[in-house]
């Protein structure tokens, strides 16, 4: 709360004065919310919306990026793999082309034709001659295969439609897994015969292991019906269901998305390797992918986020700067023209009281003279010297008259320094005291307030303005009446503070101010008494009235007890300089 | 010692002459300026005890006339006006403790003219 006090700018709790002519013009607290909405609307929306086009063209650029980049995978790994089949596939074309079935069917020549298959060729393992009634005629390997009848085997059925066959991979003996190639040779008079090899995947799932697949990835083949046929490494073994959807046929490479069911968002890129059941499978993980684009986001996000900071700080700061000084500038504005008018208003006063007294002041002079002649008459011609009635009421009419010259006195010389131009004399600082609590002594004696004054007898004349002067007492004064109940006591107690200087304190025994006002009572428009037509400038003007004489002014005061005014004098004037 | 009294005032002037007179002072008086012109080119005086303001002339004006005509003579005002001006003009030319507001005690009239006779204050 004390820091949120402190924070707050001076306008944000300013009311107008309900009374006066005089406002301020504008809403502060208004002004400045406005200029820091449209400042950082301005400055910030451009930022988000920079930040927001850089976020998603980049993501789209790293997405494409990241599809171009698997495709191009994707078909380079099927390239190798075709061009891997199709090689041996031909080796096993020339072959055949190359021997006559009884060269073929030689078990020796048949062997040396393995080894250099073996020798030219990785990947085969056996090497077999089947007839056309699906007998195995030939074979050399490591399996016991001579004399099988394949006949019912679909693999047979389908070498002798299409000439060629290429089977899934199966685990063979020591458990290695294998693919079988067979192709058909076409003799005279529909005749035909078949050779068919064992190939050792090994060197196919070598050859995608060398695929260098970036974001923990992956490359495989699968059959048509999803089953494994090389090792993954995240996917499962040889001959497992992988858990990936099987895609459907396309002639090109593609690249899809994929969400696995366990959350991880995969890149799946595919191609069907021709003539063949195989399917090439590379998978990424796009998190994996993105994480250099995400690591920069946030990079990003930090700065967005310092910038956006610091363009609030200093719109902020900039704008309570700007109000703060608009709003002080109104402020003094307002308190001049509350001054301007003061000072019209005292000056009026004194106008109206000058002609009061000059008016009042001639017929009493006559008043004065006639019974001072009456008085004359009476004493010098001694006929009714001692008639003690007759010279009481003539003494009582020249007491009187003395009375209303008093007043008549006292209103001029009110009005002769109201308003005026600063005069500075030389002044007893008691006799102004006593000028000014006769201005109040009536409401004294209705109110039965007992005033007492006391100056010290070391108490010098003072220079300065008399009209300021008695302004600053009368408002000080004004106010304790303002705040004693009837019965209260007014003390004024004058003395010397120091060489250069007199101070003044004019206590009361009233309602007191409390504490949390008492740091404001001298800011202009401050006032507890708006509802009863207080402007709040009494105070406001005494203060500049004594900063402007060259003396100080203090408050102390106990809530319910009372309050004391201290004002400060210089002996000398500053406008008079020494 | 005489003394001329100006004021348009003439219940005031007639009474303050009368008073002056019980006091063994011999003091004429007149209401206009023209005829207190009139009076100080036939007549001798010590004193003028002037009104600051007259119909038709400022007492301070009337007082320059005066002083041409006689230049030995002393000056009092008497006003019942308090604006600064007057009290500036009228304090500069006759002293301050010579420019009196009315009502003036008779006590205090008085004592600024015996002030005079023994050659103090008044006009320099």
């Amino acid at each position: 709360m004390r820091l949120m006090e402190w924070i707050k700018p001076k306008f944000w709790n300013h009311y107008d004065a309900p009374e006066g002519p005089f406002r301020l013009l504008f809403n502060f607290p208004r002004i400045w919310k406005l200029a820091v909405l449209l400042t950082s609307g301005v400055t910030l929306l451009p930022l988000f919306a920079m930040a927001v086009i850089d976020y998603s063209v980049s993501k789209e650029a790293i997405h494409s990026e990241l599809f171009f980049r698997t495709t191009r995978l994707v078909s380079n790994s099927r390239r190798t793999l075709t061009y891997y089949l199709a090689e041996r596939h031909a080796a096993l074309d020339y072959v055949v082309g190359a021997n006559s079935l009884e060269q073929l069917l030689d078990a020796t020549r048949l062997e040396y034709i393995l080894y250099n298959l073996q020798r030219s060729f990785q990947g085969f393992v056996d090497l077999g001659v089947i007839d056309q009634e699906g007998i195995q005629q030939a074979y050399v390997g490591p399996y016991q295969l001579q004399g099988v009848d394949y006949s019912r085997e679909e693999w047979f059925r389908e070498v002798m439609e299409k000439g060629v066959y290429l089977s899934d991979v199966f685990l063979g003996v020591r458990h290695e897994p294998h693919i079988v190639i067979a192709v058909r040779h076409p003799m005279p008079e529909g005749r035909f015969y078949v050779v068919r090899t064992t190939l050792d995947t090994a060197r196919i799932a070598g050859l995608l292991l060398e695929v260098e697949v970036t974001g923990a990835g992956d490359a495989f083949l699968i059959n048509r019906d999803g089953i494994l046929q090389t090792r993954s490494r995240h996917h499962g073994n040889v001959l497992e269901k992988v858990a990936l959807p099987v895609p459907s046929y396309s002639e090109k490479s593609e690249v899809m998305e994929y969400t696995t069911p366990d959350g991880r968002e995969l890149v799946l890129g595919y191609a069907f390797i021709k003539d063949s059941p195989f399917i090439l499978m590379i998978t990424k993980q796009k998190t994996d992918l993105m994480r250099v684009w995400r690591e920069r986001q946030w990079k990003l996000l930090v700065f967005l986020t310092i910038s956006i900071a610091g363009a609030m700080l200093v719109i902020v700061g900039v704008s309570t700067y700007l109000v703060t000084q608009v709003y002080e500038a109104d402020v003094r504005r307002v308190a001049a023209l509350h001054q301007i008018e003061h000072a019209n208003k005292m000056a009026s006063i004194g106008r109206l009281a000058a002609g009061v007294a000059h008016e009042i002041n001639n017929p009493l002079a006559i008043i004065n003279e006639k019974a001072g002649l009456i008085k004359d008459l009476f004493t010098f011609r001694k006929m009714y010297a001692e008639d003690r009635k007759l010279m009481g009421l003539v003494d009582s009419i020249v007491t009187s008259v003395d009375r209303c010259a008093t007043i008549t006195r006292r209103l001029l010389s009110f009005a002769r320094h109201v308003g005026g131009d600063s005069k500075v004399q030389r002044l007893r600082v008691g006799e102004i005291i006593e000028e000014v609590l006769g201005f109040l002594q009536k409401e004294a004696d209705y109110r039965s307030i007992d005033v007492s004054v006391e100056v010290a007898d070391n108490v010098p004349e003072v220079e300065c303005d008399r009209g300021r002067l008695q302004q600053i007492l009368l408002n000080i004064v004004n106010n304790a009446f303002a705040a004693m109940s009837d019965g209260g006591h007014l003390g004024v107690r004058v003395h010397r503070a120091g060489p250069d200087r007199i101070s003044i304190a004019v206590s009361d025994d009233g309602c007191g101010i409390p504490e949390g006002d008492l740091h404001r009572i001298f800011e202009p428009f401050f006032s507890t008494k708006t509802q009863k037509g207080g402007t709040g400038l009494g105070l406001s003007i005494t203060y500049s009235l004594v900063k402007e004489m060259g003396g100080d002014i203090d408050v102390k005061s106990v809530q319910g007890q009372g309050t004391t005014f201290t004002i400060m004098l210089p002996l000398k004037s500053k406008s008079t300089g020494a | 010692m005489r003394v001329l009294l100006v004021d348009d005032e003439i219940e005031l002037v007639s009474t303050l002459a009368e008073r002056l007179a019980m006091r063994d002072i011999e003091a004429e008086w007149t209401s206009t300026a023209e005829e207190a012109l009139e009076l100080v080119r036939r007549n001798r005086y010590d004193l003028a005890v002037l009104d600051v303001k007259i119909p038709r002339m400022s007492g301070l004006v009337l007082k320059k006339k005066m002083e041409e005509i006689q230049p030995s003579l002393h000056f009092i005002f008497m006003t019942g006006h308090g604006s600064e001006k007057d009290f500036a003009q009228g304090a500069a030319e006759a002293g301050a403790g010579f420019y009196l507001v009315k009502p003036v005690k008779i006590e205090l009239l008085m004592e600024r003219m015996e002030e005079i006779f023994r050659g103090q204050g008044g006009q320099e």
